[in-house]
C-alpha cells in the first residue's frame, strides 16, 4: 500500500482538486511550485532556523511516569504545546509564510476553528511584515475569545464568518470566497491538511517534523526508533499526519486516530467523520465527510472547536479505507475527565483537542512492555473557560 | 442539435437568468420560470441549493439555505421541471456543485435530467479532467450541453482547452468575484473580453458576474453573446410581493 500523494493529488481514491475555475490559476500555481520551493537550500535553512530558534523546536518527547502506571504501560507525550503559540500549528504556518514569501504574496488570509491557527498565522505574519485576515465562525468567536484577542493583539483582522454553522466549516468556505475574490495579490494560509492538492500534502510534509523527531527521540529513549503506537487527535488531521508521517511505511506502528464524537455518534450531535461520514467532495477534496442523501454537508458538534469539522484530511480518509489507520473516537465528556486526569496525574492542562487523544487511553489495550506515544498537540490555556465552568461536574 | 446550440444559431443578445430552486418558496420556482419565459429570456439557470456554495456571494447563499429548509431535493427539481416543460420550450441549464451529482449518482442525474428536459449543465467545482475521463461521452450521448466557467486568470492555451472540450456556450467571469459583487464594467475587463473574442473560439460566450442592470447587461452583449444575471434577479424575488409583477419588472429593466 502507498500513502503518499500521487501527481493528481490522490492518495488512493481520496484527495484531488475540486475547485472553480476562479482557484484554478492560483492552485496550480501552488501545485507547480511547493515542492521545488521547499525542497531548496535557502527554504530549508531558514524553516529550520526559525523552528528552532523561534518556535522552540525540537519539542520534548516526555515520558509521562505517572500516567505509565496508570495504563501499566509505557506512555509518552510529544509536547506539541509547548511550542511557540502553544500548539502544532505553528509549523505549518512558518513553512508557509515563507513559501508565500518567496511567491510574492502580499496579503495572507486563514481559516481557525479553536483559533490556534488563526493565532499562529497572525503571528507570522507580524513577524513577516504581512497584511493577515483570518475567517473564524461566528460561534468560535465566542468560544475562544482569548484567541480572538490575541490574534487583534498581533494585528490580524478577524473576520466572522456568520453563514451555515458559523464555525470552521463556514470560516473556510468564507476564505476560499476571499483567495476567489482577490487571486493575485493573497495567499491563502490553510491551516489543516485539507483543501485542495496540493495542500494535503504540503501541510503534513510541514507537520512531519513532529514525526522526524520523534524518531532520534525514541532511538535514544528507548533504544528503537518507532513506537508500538500513535495516538493523535483528528478534526482536519493535521497533528496527527505530522506524528504519523515517518511511521506510515512501518506497519509494526498503530496508527490511532481519535476523533470527536460529540455527544454521541448515535446523537447527531458529532464530528466523527469516519463514523458516520460517506465518500464526497468538501472543500476541494474528495474524501469522507458528514452529508445527507442528497449530498448537504451536516453541522458537526464538537466541545473543542480544533475538532468540530464535518470531513477530514484525504490521507485519513486513506488510512481509514486501507484499514492502515485504527479510528476511535472520544466524546465531549470523555475528553474532559481526560483533560482534568492529565493535569492532575502530569501537571500539565491539554488543549480541549488533544484531551480527545488522552481519553482513547481508556478503550485500547495495552502492554506493559509496550511503547506509546500520545501527541500532544496543544495547551489548554484556550480553553480554561470551558475547564472552569465544567469542574463543579467532575 | 441541443436546444442551446440552435438558440446561438438564431438569436443575439442572449439574456440567462438564473434562479434558485425552491426560493422563496418550496413550489415558486415552476412560476418563476413560466414568467421568465413569458417575458423574453432566453435560457433559464435553474440553481440546485447546496449547504456550501464556494462560488457564489451572500444572496445566492442564502437563498440556497432558505430553500434547503423549505424542502427543497433534487427529486423535486426534477419534478418542477417536468412540470414546467408543459409550457417552456427554452433551454434549461442546471448549476450545482459535484457532490450534489456525486450522491445522486452521476449516471442516472444526468439520465434524469435529460428526461425531464434539461439542456446543460454548470458545475463550477467539477474538474475538466474529471469531466473528460468520466462523463464526457455520457453527456455527448444524451446530447447535453457541460458549460465551463472562464476568468481573467484563465491563460489563452486553456481557454482554448475548455473550449474545445464543452459545448453550448462558455461562462465568462468577468472579473475577480464570487457571484453578487462588483457594481460597474471597467477598462481592463473589455480588454479580456477582446482577448477572449480574438481567440475565435468555437462555443459562444455570456458573460456573468456582476451583471446587474440594462447597463451592464449591454455592455455584456457588445462584448459576448449575452450575459448571465443571478443575484441581482434574487435579490429582486427577496422582496417581491407578486412573482408575475416582480418578474416583468425586472426582465422590463434590463430590456428597454
Amino acid at each position: 500500500m502507498n500513502y503518499e500523494v500521487n501527481e493528481q493529488g490522490f492518495y488512493g481514491d481520496f484527495g484531488g482538486a475540486f475547485i472553480p475555475e476562479m482557484l484554478y490559476h492560483n492552485v496550480n500555481e501552488l501545485k507547480e511550485n511547493y515542492l521545488q520551493i521547499m525542497e531548496s537550500k535557502d527554504f530549508q535553512e531558514e524553516f529550520k532556523d526559525l523552528l528552532k530558534e523561534y518556535v522552540g523546536r525540537p519539542t520534548p518527547l516526555y515520558f509521562a511516569k505517572r500516567l505509565s502506571e496508570k495504563y501499566n504501560t509505557n506512555i509518552f507525550l510529544k509536547r506539541e504545546d509547548l511550542n511557540h503559540t502553544g500548539a502544532h500549528k505553528i509549523n505549518n504556518t512558518i513553512g508557509q509564510i515563507l513559501l508565500a514569501k518567496r511567491m510574492n504574496k502580499k496579503r495572507i488570509i486563514a481559516e481557525t476553528g479553536a483559533g490556534q491557527h488563526g493565532v499562529a498565522t497572525a503571528t507570522v505574519c507580524a513577524l513577516m511584515n504581512l497584511e493577515c485576515i483570518v475567517y473564524m465562525g461566528e460561534i468560535d468567536i465566542k468560544r475562544q475569545a482569548p484567541n480572538v484577542a490575541r490574534m487583534k493583539m498581533l494585528g490580524a483582522e478577524v473576520r466572522p464568518a456568520t453563514s451555515g454553522s458559523k464555525t470552521l466549516k463556514d470560516a473556510t468556505n468564507e476564505a476560499i470566497r476571499d483567495w476567489i475574490a482577490n487571486p493575485v495579490d493573497t495567499y491563502y494560509l490553510i491551516g489543516s491538511v485539507v483543501g485542495p492538492h496540493p495542500y494535503p500534502d504540503m501541510v503534513a510534509r510541514f507537520q512531519s517534523i513532529i514525526s522526524k523527531e520523534m524518531k532520534s527521540q525514541l532511538q535514544e529513549k528507548t533504544g528503537r526508533d518507532y513506537p508500538d503506537k500513535i495516538i493523535a487527535c483528528v478534526g482536519g488531521g493535521s497533528n496527527a499526519a505530522g506524528a504519523f508521517y515517518h511511521y506510515l511505511d512501518n506497519e509494526k506502528v498503530e496508527l490511532i486516530a481519535v476523533e470527536a464524537d460529540g455527544l454521541g455518534i448515535e446523537t447527531d450531535k458529532t464530528a466523527a467523520t469516519t463514523q458516520i461520514g460517506t465518500e464526497g467532495i468538501i472543500h476541494g477534496s474528495k474524501t469522507l465527510l458528514m452529508q445527507n442523501s442528497e449530498g448537504q454537508i451536516k453541522e458537526p458538534h464538537s466541545i473543542s472547536a480544533g475538532l468540530d469539522y464535518p470531513g477530514v484530511g484525504p490521507l485519513h480518509a486513506h488510512l481509514f479505507k486501507s484499514g492502515r489507520g485504527t479510528f476511535i473516537g472520544s466524546t465531549d465528556k470523555e475528553a474532559l475527565t481526560a483533560a482534568y486526569q492529565l493535569t492532575k496525574l502530569e501537571g500539565i492542562i491539554p488543549a480541549l483537542e488533544s484531551a480527545h487523544a488522552l481519553a482513547a487511553l481508556d478503550k485500547i489495550e495495552f502492554k506493559p512492555t509496550e511503547n506509546v506515544v500520545i501527541n500532544l498537540s496543544g495547551r489548554g490555556d484556550k480553553d480554561m473557560e470551558t475547564y472552569i465552568k465544567m469542574m463543579d461536574n467532575e | 442539435m441541443s436546444r442551446i446550440k440552435k438558440l446561438f444559431k438564431s438569436k443575439k443578445n442572449i439574456l440567462n437568468i438564473y434562479v434558485t430552486a425552491g426560493f422563496p418558496n418550496l413550489n415558486d420556482t415552476i412560476e418563476i420560470v413560466q414568467e421568465l419565459a413569458n417575458s423574453g429570456v432566453d435560457i433559464i439557470e435553474i440553481g440546485m441549493p447546496f449547504s456550501d456554495p464556494l462560488a457564489d456571494g451572500p444572496t445566492i447563499q442564502n437563498s440556497s439555505q432558505v430553500a434547503i429548509k423549505n424542502g427543497i431535493t433534487l427529486e423535486l427539481i426534477f419534478k418542477q421541471i417536468e412540470e414546467i416543460r408543459k409550457t417552456v420550450s427554452i433551454p434549461i441549464v442546471m448549476m450545482g456543485y459535484y457532490n450534489q451529482v456525486l450522491q445522486y449518482g452521476a449516471t442516472p442525474f444526468f439520465e434524469k435530467a435529460k428526461a425531464v428536459g434539461v439542456d446543460g449543465f454548470i458545475i463550477p467545482d467539477l474538474p475538466l479532467e474529471i469531466y473528460q475521463e468520466n462523463y464526457q461521452t455520457i453527456l455527448q450521448n444524451l446530447d447535453l450541453d457541460m458549460i465551463f466557467l472562464i476568468t481573467p486568470q484563465t491563460t489563452d492555451e486553456r481557454i482554448r482547452l475548455i473550449d474545445s472540450e464543452s459545448s453550448g456556450f462558455l461562462y465568462v467571469v468577468s472579473s475577480y468575484a464570487i457571484t453578487g459583487s462588483k457594481s460597474d464594467i471597467q477598462q481592463n475587463q473589455l480588454d479580456y473580453f477582446e482577448r477572449i473574442n480574438k481567440l475565435a473560439l468555437k462555443n459562444p460566450t455570456l458573460i456573468g458576474f456582476g451583471i446587474s442592470n440594462k447597463k451592464t447587461f449591454d455592455t455584456a452583449c457588445k462584448n459576448a453573446s449575452g450575459a448571465i444575471i443571478g443575484s441581482a434577479f434574487i435579490k429582486a424575488l427577496e422582496n417581491s410581493q407578486n412573482i408575475k409583477t416582480t418578474v416583468n419588472e425586472f426582465i422590463t429593466d434590463i430590456k428597454n
